[in-house]
């Protein structure tokens, strides 16, 4: 019983990591560069949505609709200011270290609206638990809540991408951002849309992850942010389905080494894997082999 | 004199560039010594110089593969974390058993060597592959390094060495034992052989083996193979065995910098050596300009200084480095700043033609 | 023996047979062309012969020994030298290094030489500096030799990316369309160069073009590709007259 009880915690925490690793995916997809920041921006989101709720006493739902604006228009502020100039920098460096200033920027914001100290997180999910085989298995609303959202946001995204205008105009720009330019794509406005969806989705899950773990402190989004990012080449960066699986297998391996093997040594194994898993496939289990041209 | 001037003219563009970097080390040497023998130098200050050190020999030693061999290494703390733990252990088991100069040496070795041979082992399997997927191989290296470290607990005592690797349990030692590595607890009673001069000399050694590296055939080899692998695999250039060259020295010379940041404090832990260090040798050596040595110390030097500088503003002080990081990246390397830049200077350059023109 | 012989060379991906069943054979000395409209295969042959794609049929010997399926450094090592239809130059290196990265393997001292600054790197170096020079002269480039090959015009990059090729001292040299893009004064006078340096250095040399009027005026052999395949081979004028030819280039 405990084996599925874990495995089930596995799987509710890989949804968290998947719903972080969308936002990586898509952003590499289309600006391909890795935004070292969007593990605060969940940071950022988890704050927004305790304040509104233990200062301001807003009910959850409001407070995370006002979390998912606040992070939207936060990420759409940072692309603007401080990605869009360097998108035809000399290096693609430029870029990452910019975002990881930036992560450093965000984390000290916090620091000192906030405080170092930890904000115990009040729980939004008010589901109510299951019981199942007698009492022997127990799974949190948040539990359910959290694989339900995985499962919501993952459809709900990959219909978006597949069937709408603007979607299309991300595959497009992903593809090729020259010959997308070219056939009257408005890249600009894709690539803020895009930061927009992820940094929502990072406010979605900034709210589960500390429902799941009430701890907030100001570098709560770093760890996270790193193993999404993990998940997400896991499944193959750029990829929607790779970023969900990826995202859950991270969750499940991290949470059974932790309880059959050693909560100290769980996060090397989750990264050993994935470097066997690159060393064996080198673009992700769903990424798409690239041979350059000669 | 017009002899010496000639052979300076003659010089290759390269050599006179080396040249400048080692005069550039050993004035801000002489300048400091000249500070702390007259006493003008704060205690902060002092207590900086040793980290100085060993953030610029990371810092040029990362630029070996970064600005050089062209991969985006996000591990570099984990080479530093092996040679800070290789070279404690050595000196902890050693003692006094050897007078401290020569023991410092052999620390340094070992140290250097051991992360040499990890950046080997690593960099055989990961450097297949490219670019940011190499990346997150290299910050997972690290992760792991880290911790398994911090499970890591070795003792010894009269029936010899006791290696153990659990969560959090003690060792079993006979009576008079001693741990020497204890977990999460690090490394105690390292011997404090770290000072500035010897830090001095072994970035002057970095540079000396980093610099004629890259001016010589192996350098054009390594290279090539950043601008085009494919051409550089045509005419018949062996591709792993140059990456893994750049990879595996950079490694030691990583090692050699955790030398040093472990015969500098009391206590040894892995703390220190998560991928924050690895992202922040990075922003060293990206902010210094990419493949520039010089600019590699200088950014370290700053980056390194600065929060410490700003410690007055005490909770600003991480704010205003952030913002300061994020201008500066921005300044130096999106394409509308350069262009204004370029601007500025013609501008510049015509008004003082016209100035010079009319005081004709 | 020839320099080159090539038995029924084959490579299909994803069942498409890019080359099928390709043979030639290349004489020591000569200039040999290969020509065929586009999307003929005439760059797959080339990465074929120099082990960018490993064949899945066919034999390819150099001097008459077998260097089917080695790997691309190997070949170079073996003989056979190359450029590229888009040009792959070390571009952030001066036009001297790029020349010297091509002596790398025949005037070699090793690593530690290198970082010790042993005399014997101050000899091989100035071995290498003179060797450089004398290529780059070959193609009026030695008065650049300080500036970075990305700041070279274009006509001068594609020259850089032979002198390089002719550093490693192949027996054999494939030139993959070194006329692309460059106008006719240009193309003339690198046609020249290309005469050249087969008679200068005896060299044998292999070289791709879709010009006809440019292959028929150096070249002494000409083969036709086509879908992959061999239209025709044989001495450039028979080639050139020969109708399936035409219609292959012209249409009906």
């Amino acid at each position: 019983m405990s084996f599925i009880s874990h495995l089930i915690n596995g799987i509710s925490l890989g949804s968290v990591y998947a719903i972080i690793a969308l936002g990586y995916t898509m952003v590499y997809g289309i600006a391909k560069m890795l935004n070292f920041a969007h593990g605060d921006v969940i940071m950022i989101g988890a704050y927004v949505v305790f304040t509104s709720m233990t200062g301001m006493g807003l009910n959850p739902i409001l407070s995370i609709l006002l979390s998912m604006v606040v992070c939207t228009v936060l990420g759409v502020v940072i692309e603007r200011i401080a990605y869009k100039p360097l998108r035809n920098a000399a290096s693609p460096l430029a870029v990452l270290i910019t975002a990881i200033g930036i992560s450093y920027l965000l984390q000290n914001v916090a620091l000192l609206l906030f405080g170092a100290g930890a904000k115990t997180f009040t729980n939004v999910v008010t589901f109510p638990s299951i019981s199942l085989a007698g009492g022997k298995l127990t799974i949190t609303g948040v539990t359910i809540v959290t694989i339900l959202a995985c499962i919501v946001i993952m459809v709900g995204l990959s219909l978006f991408v597949g069937k709408t205008k603007p979607g299309r105009a991300m595959q497009a720009v992903s593809e090729d951002r020259g010959a997308a330019q070219l056939m009257g794509v408005n890249v600009n406005g894709t690539i803020a849309l895009t930061f927009a969806i992820g940094s929502a989705l990072a406010a979605i899950a900034g709210v589960l992850l500390c429902s799941a773990y009430p701890s907030l402190t100001p570098y709560t989004g770093a760890m996270p942010g790193i193993k999404a990012f993990v998940a997400a080449v896991f499944g193959g960066i750029g990829s929607i389905p790779g970023a969900m699986i990826g995202g859950i297998l991270l969750g499940i391996i991290e949470l059974l080494s932790k309880a059959y093997i050693s909560s100290q040594v769980a996060d090397a194994i989750v990264f050993a894997v994935l470097i066997v898993v690159l060393l064996i496939k080198p673009t992700g289990l769903f990424g798409k082999n690239i041979q350059e041209k000669v | 004199m017009t002899v010496m001037k000639n052979t300076i003219k003659n010089m290759k563009k390269s050599t006179k560039s080396n040249l400048i970097t080692y005069g550039m080390v050993i004035v801000a040497y002489i300048i400091v010594q000249i500070f702390s023998t007259t006493g003008n130098l704060s205690s902060m200050m002092q207590g900086l110089l040793v980290p100085l050190c060993i953030y610029v020999i990371a810092a040029v030693s990362l630029n070996l593969v970064v600005g050089f061999s062209g991969e985006l290494s996000l591990g570099h703390a984990g080479f530093m974390c092996i040679g800070a733990y290789v070279s404690a252990f050595f000196s902890s088991c050693v003692g006094d058993a050897l007078p401290g100069p020569l023991r410092f040496l052999f620390a340094i070795l070992i140290g250097a060597a051991v992360a040499g041979i990890f950046g080997i082992l690593i960099g055989i399997p990961v450097l297949r592959l490219r670019g940011d997927y190499l990346a997150i191989v290299t910050l997972a290296f690290g992760e792991i390094i880290k911790n398994l470290m911090n499970v890591l607990y070795i003792g010894i005592d009269g029936s010899g060495l006791h290696i153990q690797a659990s969560d959090g349990g003690a060792l079993v030692l006979d009576a008079g034992g001693k741990v020497i590595v204890n977990g999460a607890l690090g490394i105690t009673g390292t011997p404090k052989d770290s000072t500035f001069t010897i830090g001095v000399i072994i970035i002057l050694i970095t540079l000396f083996i980093v610099q004629n590296l890259v001016n010589s055939r192996s350098g054009r080899a390594i290279m090539a193979i950043r601008d085009n692998r494919i051409a550089a695999e045509s005419i018949g250039i062996n591709i792993t065995k140059y990456k893994l060259m750049a990879f595996s020295i950079s490694a030691a010379l990583a090692g050699v910098a955790g030398v040093l940041y472990s015969h500098n404090l009391a206590t040894l832990t892995v703390k220190k050596f998560d991928y924050n260090t690895s992202i922040m040798i990075l922003v060293f050596v990206v902010l210094g300009g990419i493949g520039n040595i010089r600019g590699s110390i200088i950014a370290a030097v700053i980056l390194t200084a600065l929060p410490e500088l700003l410690r007055g503003l005490s909770d600003y002080r991480m704010l205003i480095y952030a913002i300061v990081l994020v201008a500066m990246m921005l300044f130096n390397w999106a394409p509308a700043a350069i262009s204004w830049r370029e601007r500025m200077k013609e501008k510049i350059a015509e008004r003082r033609k016209h100035q010079t023109k009319e005081a004709a | 023996m020839a320099m080159l012989e090539v038995n029924n060379l084959s490579i299909s991906f994803g069942g498409l047979h890019a080359v099928d069943g390709f043979s030639m054979k290349i004489e020591k000395g000569e200039l040999y062309g290969l020509i065929g409209p586009n999307g003929a295969g005439k760059t797959t042959v080339f990465n074929l012969l120099t082990g960018v794609y490993k064949p899945d049929e066919g034999i390819v010997l150099l001097d008459g020994k077998d260097i089917t399926g080695h790997s691309t450094m190997d070949i170079n090592k073996e003989g056979i030298a190359r450029t590229f239809q888009n040009i792959r130059l070390f571009k952030a290196m001066s036009v001297l290094d790029n020349v010297k990265a091509g002596l790398h393997n025949h005037h070699a001292y090793n690593t530690l030489t290198g970082i010790l600054r042993l005399p014997k790197y101050f000899q091989t170096e100035k071995e290498m500096n003179q060797k450089a020079h004398e290529i780059l002269k070959v193609f009026d480039l030695d008065q650049e030799a300080e500036v970075l090959a990305s700041n070279l015009p274009y006509g001068k990059q594609r020259k850089l990316e032979i002198a390089r090729a002719l550093a490693t001292d192949p027996k054999l040299l494939l030139l993959d369309e070194p006329a692309a893009g460059m106008n006719p004064n240009e193309t003339q006078e690198l046609m020249d160069t290309i005469c050249f340096v087969q008679k200068h250095f005896h060299m044998t040399i292999l070289l791709i073009e879709h010009d006809m009027k440019l292959v028929g005026g150096i070249c002494e052999e000409l083969t036709v590709l086509n879908f992959g395949q061999v239209l025709t081979q044989g001495k450039t004028a028979d080639v050139l007259n020969d109708p399936v030819v035409i219609k292959a280039y012209l249409g009906e």
